[in-house]
C-alpha cells in the first residue's frame, strides 16, 4: 500500500456532492486534495443505491426472503437517495459544462412539470405553463385570468431591478410578492401555481417577504429560461441517476491530482493551540479483506466536511420525510410520461409545505423497462403519522408495487462559520426539488474556506493538465 | 455507445467507437502506454497520472473501417481501491497492464480482470498488457514474470495477450489493433450507424438542443 502524503491543503470527508464538486473545484486550483468517505462507495446521502441495498437499507426484508428478486437484477436499478432534478439553466449545469465534467455523463429531459389544482377526488392536475404564450392556453385558468397570467409573464420577462420604469410603480427592493400579484389583480390559484411550481417555493414564506420580488423574479425566469432550453420540462437528469454526479466530480479531482480512499473511518480530528485544525488520523479497512487495515496521519490546515462527520457542530433545522415508491405504471392524469415533476402546492392541501413528486423510469437507465421510480418527499409539520402527511402524494401514484419509507430525516445546517476552527461543513439536501440550494452552499462554503469567490467560468483554463 | 455515425462518412464505411479502460497496479505505465499510443510520446520521469484522463484515438483497421477509442485512465484512483462504479459503465473493452520484472504485479491484474468481470459488461473485450519490456531486452535477469506463465493464464481467461514497451512503443500499436479486431463491429454495421443518435442532450451553450445523430463529445 502506497504512502499518504504527511500533509494536504485540504481533507474533504464524505463524497456527496456539495463535496465532491469542492474537492474537484480546489484540486483545479491547484490545492492538494485528500479526499475520504468512510463508506465504500461514493455519494454519501446523494448516491444512488440498488434494490437489494435499498430493501435492506429501509429494513423492508423478512428474514429468509429475497424479495428484491422478482425485480430483475438488482444492478439494473440506480435508486435515488435525494429527490432532486437539474434546472436545464442552473448553477449546477453551469459547474457541469465549465469543468467539463459533462464528459463523463450523459443527461435526458424530464418529460414533464406537472402541478395540482384541488384535493382528493376533485384534484385535476396540468402542465405548469412554461411562457406567457402557454399561459394562453393553460386549463389552469379561466379566460380573463389567463390574460392576466400572461401580462404578468411577459412583464417578468422585461423586469429589470435597475431599470424604475419596469417597476410597475411598486417600490420593488421594499415591496411584497403579494403586492406584485395583486398589482396585476392575480387570483389565489394562479399565485400559487407561480409561486410554488415556477419560482419554486417550498412553502408560503415568501409571500408577505418584504423585497423579496426580485428573487421571486429570478427564480421564474430560472424556470422559463431552463424550459425553453430543451422544451419539454424545465429539468435534466444524468443517465443512470443522481449518483452519477458525485462521481463525475471525483474523477475530476482525482484528475488534477486528488488522492481518494473509500471505507475509511476518521479516528480523532487533531487541533493546534489556538483551535484550528491541524490533521486528521484515519483507518482505510480493506474492501475484500477486512482484517487488512491502514491506519495514519496526515497534516492539513483545513476540513470540509458533510453534516456526519461532526455531530456536535451541527444543529437540526427541521425534517424531511420521503417515501420512495416503485410503480409499474405512469402516473395517471400526465399524458404517460416517463419522468416528471409534479407539485402539490401547500394550500391546495392544506398545509404549509409543499408535496412534490420526482419521478424518472426505465428512460433514464435507472429501472428495468416496466417501471417507474417515483420519490413523493415534504417536510414534516407533525411529530406522528407521517405517512398521512404525504398521503395527497400517494393519491396521485395510484397503485403501488413497493414503498419505502423511514423516519423523518434530520436536516442539519452547521452552528459556526468555520472561521475558528477551519472546519467547514456543508448543508443537508434539503427538500427543494433542484440543485440550486446545493450549488449555493458550494458557493457559500468556498467563500468561507478561501476567502475568495468561486468563479466557475474557465476554471480549467491555464491550468496544469497534462495532456489533452 | 458503442455505433455513433461519422457525419459525411463515405458510403459503405464503417465507424464505430468504444470505451477503453485501463486497469493496474501503480506504476506499471498505465499511462505511458496510452500516451505511446495516443501521441506517441514517452517520458521517462512521468509522474504519477495527472491529467492524462480523457484521451481518444483512432484507428483504420481497413479502407472503410475507423475505430474510435475514447480512453479513461484511473486519474490514480485505483490506488487505494476507489474506482467509481462510472469507470467501469458502458466499457467496451480494457487493457489490463502489469509489469513484467514486478513479480507481484501479474496478481494485481488477475484481480483486476475478476473486478471488470464483477463491474463491467459481460461482453467486454479484455487485453492483458506486460509492459516494460524494454528493460528486459536490455538485462534479462530483470525478468520476474515469464511470458508463457501470463500467456496461459490470458488463454485460460480468455484474454488478448502482448508484452509490451511504452518506452521503444514495442508491441503499443498492435495491442490496440488487437482490441479494435475483437470487438464487436458488426453491430456497428452502416444500417445502425446511420440510426444512432446519442439519446441525452447536449449542455454546452453553443450546442442547444437535443444532439442529432454525428455528434461526439471529444
Amino acid at each position: 500500500m502506497d504512502e499518504i502524503a504527511p500533509e494536504y491543503d485540504v481533507v474533504v470527508l464524505g463524497t456527496g456532492l456539495t463535496e465532491c464538486v469542492l474537492s474537484g473545484v480546489l484540486s483545479v486550483k491547484g490545492n492538494k486534495v485528500l479526499h475520504i468517505d468512510r463508506n465504500d462507495h461514493y455519494g454519501g446521502e446523494a448516491a444512488s443505491v440498488n434494490i437489494e441495498t435499498l430493501f435492506k437499507k429501509y429494513g423492508n426484508v423478512r428474514p429468509g426472503e429475497e424479495p428484491w428478486k422478482k425485480y430483475g437484477r438488482a444492478n439494473d436499478w440506480n435508486i435515488d437517495l435525494v429527490p432532486k432534478l437539474l434546472m436545464a439553466n442552473g448553477e449546477l449545469t453551469n459547474i457541469l459544462v465549465s469543468t467539463d465534467v459533462t464528459r463523463y455523463l450523459e443527461f435526458k429531459q424530464i418529460a414533464g412539470s406537472y402541478v395540482q389544482q384541488g384535493k382528493g377526488a376533485k384534484a385535476t392536475v396540468a402542465k405548469v405553463p412554461s411562457d406567457a404564450s402557454e399561459a394562453l392556453r393553460s386549463s389552469l385558468m379561466g379566460m380573463f385570468e389567463k390574460r392576466r397570467a400572461k401580462k404578468f409573464l411577459e412583464w417578468v420577462g422585461e423586469f429589470s431591478e435597475s431599470d424604475p420604469a419596469t417597476h410597475q410603480g411598486l417600490n420593488i427592493t421594499q415591496c411584497t410578492m403579494k403586492d406584485v400579484y395583486d398589482k396585476f389583480s392575480l387570483e389565489d390559484n394562479t399565485r400559487d401555481f407561480i409561486g410554488h411550481s415556477m419560482a419554486l417555493y417550498p412553502s408560503d414564506e415568501y409571500f408577505l417577504k418584504p423585497g423579496a420580488a426580485p428573487e421571486t423574479i429570478n427564480r421564474i425566469r430560472l424556470y422559463v429560461n431552463s424550459m425553453a432550453r430543451y422544451g419539454k420540462s424545465p429539468y435534466i437528469y444524468p443517465l443512470y441517476g443522481l449518483g452519477e454526479l458525485p462521481q463525475g466530480f471525483a474523477r475530476l479531482s482525482a484528475i488534477y491530482g486528488g488522492t481518494y480512499m473509500l471505507n475509511t473511518s476518521v479516528d480523532e480530528v487533531l487541533y493546534d493551540e489556538s483551535g484550528k485544525v491541524s490533521g486528521i488520523k484515519a483507518t482505510m479497512k480493506d474492501r475484500d479483506n477486512e482484517g487488512d487495515t491502514m491506519s495514519f496521519t496526515t497534516k492539513t490546515k483545513k476540513i470540509l466536511a458533510d453534516p456526519s462527520y461532526f455531530p456536535g457542530k451541527v444543529r437540526v433545522t427541521g425534517h424531511l420525510l420521503k417515501a420512495i415508491c416503485i410503480l409499474n405504471h405512469p402516473i395517471d392524469k400526465t399524458d404517460g410520461s416517463d419522468s416528471l415533476q409534479l407539485i402539490i402546492p401547500q394550500s391546495q392541501v392544506g398545509r404549509k409545505h409543499d408535496i412534490y413528486i420526482a419521478m424518472v423510469s426505465s428512460a433514464h437507465n435507472v429501472c428495468p423497462k416496466g417501471y417507474y421510480i417515483a420519490i413523493v418527499s415534504t417536510i414534516a409539520e407533525s411529530d406522528a403519522n407521517h405517512h398521512i402527511e404525504l398521503e395527497p402524494g400517494f393519491e396521485r401514484l395510484g397503485k403501488i408495487e413497493e414503498t419505502f419509507f423511514g423516519a423523518p430525516i434530520p436536516l442539519y445546517e452547521p452552528i459556526e462559520s468555520g472561521e475558528k476552527d477551519n472546519i467547514f461543513i456543508s448543508k443537508s439536501y434539503d427538500a427543494t426539488s433542484h440543485f440550486e440550494t446545493t450549488t449555493d452552499d458550494v458557493r457559500d462554503i468556498y467563500r468561507r474556506a478561501t476567502g475568495e469567490e468561486l468563479v466557475v467560468e474557465g476554471l480549467r483554463d491555464g491550468q496544469r493538465l497534462a495532456e489533452e | 455507445m458503442a455505433t455513433r455515425a461519422a457525419a459525411g462518412a463515405r458510403p459503405g464505411a464503417r465507424f464505430a467507437q468504444f470505451k477503453l479502460v485501463l486497469l493496474g497496479e501503480s506504476a506499471v505505465g498505465k499511462s505511458s502506454l496510452v500516451l505511446r499510443f495516443v501521441k506517441d510520446q514517452f517520458d521517462d520521469y512521468r509522474e504519477s497520472t495527472i491529467g492524462a484522463a480523457f484521451l481518444t484515438q483512432t484507428i483504420s483497421l481497413d479502407e472503410s473501417t475507423t475505430v474510435k477509442f475514447e480512453i479513461w485512465d484511473t486519474a490514480g484512483q485505483e490506488r487505494y481501491k476507489s474506482l467509481a462504479p462510472m469507470y467501469y459503465r458502458n466499457a467496451n473493452c480494457a487493457v489490463v497492464v502489469y509489469d513484467i520484472t514486478q513479480a507481484s504485479s501479474l496478481d494485481k491484474a488477475k484481480s483486476w480482470v475478476k473486478e471488470l468481470q464483477r463491474q463491467a459488461n459481460e461482453n467486454i473485450v479484455i487485453a492483458l498488457a506486460g509492459n516494460k519490456l524494454d528493460l528486459v531486452t536490455e538485462n534479462p535477469d530483470k525478468r520476474a514474470i515469464p511470458t508463457a506463465d501470463a500467456e496461459a493464464y490470458a488463454r485460460e481467461a480468455g484474454l488478448l495477450f502482448f508484452e509490451t514497451s511504452a518506452k521503444t512503443s514495442s508491441n503499443v500499436r498492435e495491442l490496440f489493433t488487437a482490441i479494435a479486431k475483437k470487438l464487436p463491429l458488426d453491430q456497428a454495421g452502416p444500417r445502425n450507424l446511420r440510426a444512432a443518435p446519442r439519446p441525452g442532450v447536449d449542455l454546452r451553450p453553443e450546442a442547444p438542443g437535443t444532439q442529432g445523430a454525428g455528434a461526439c463529445n471529444c
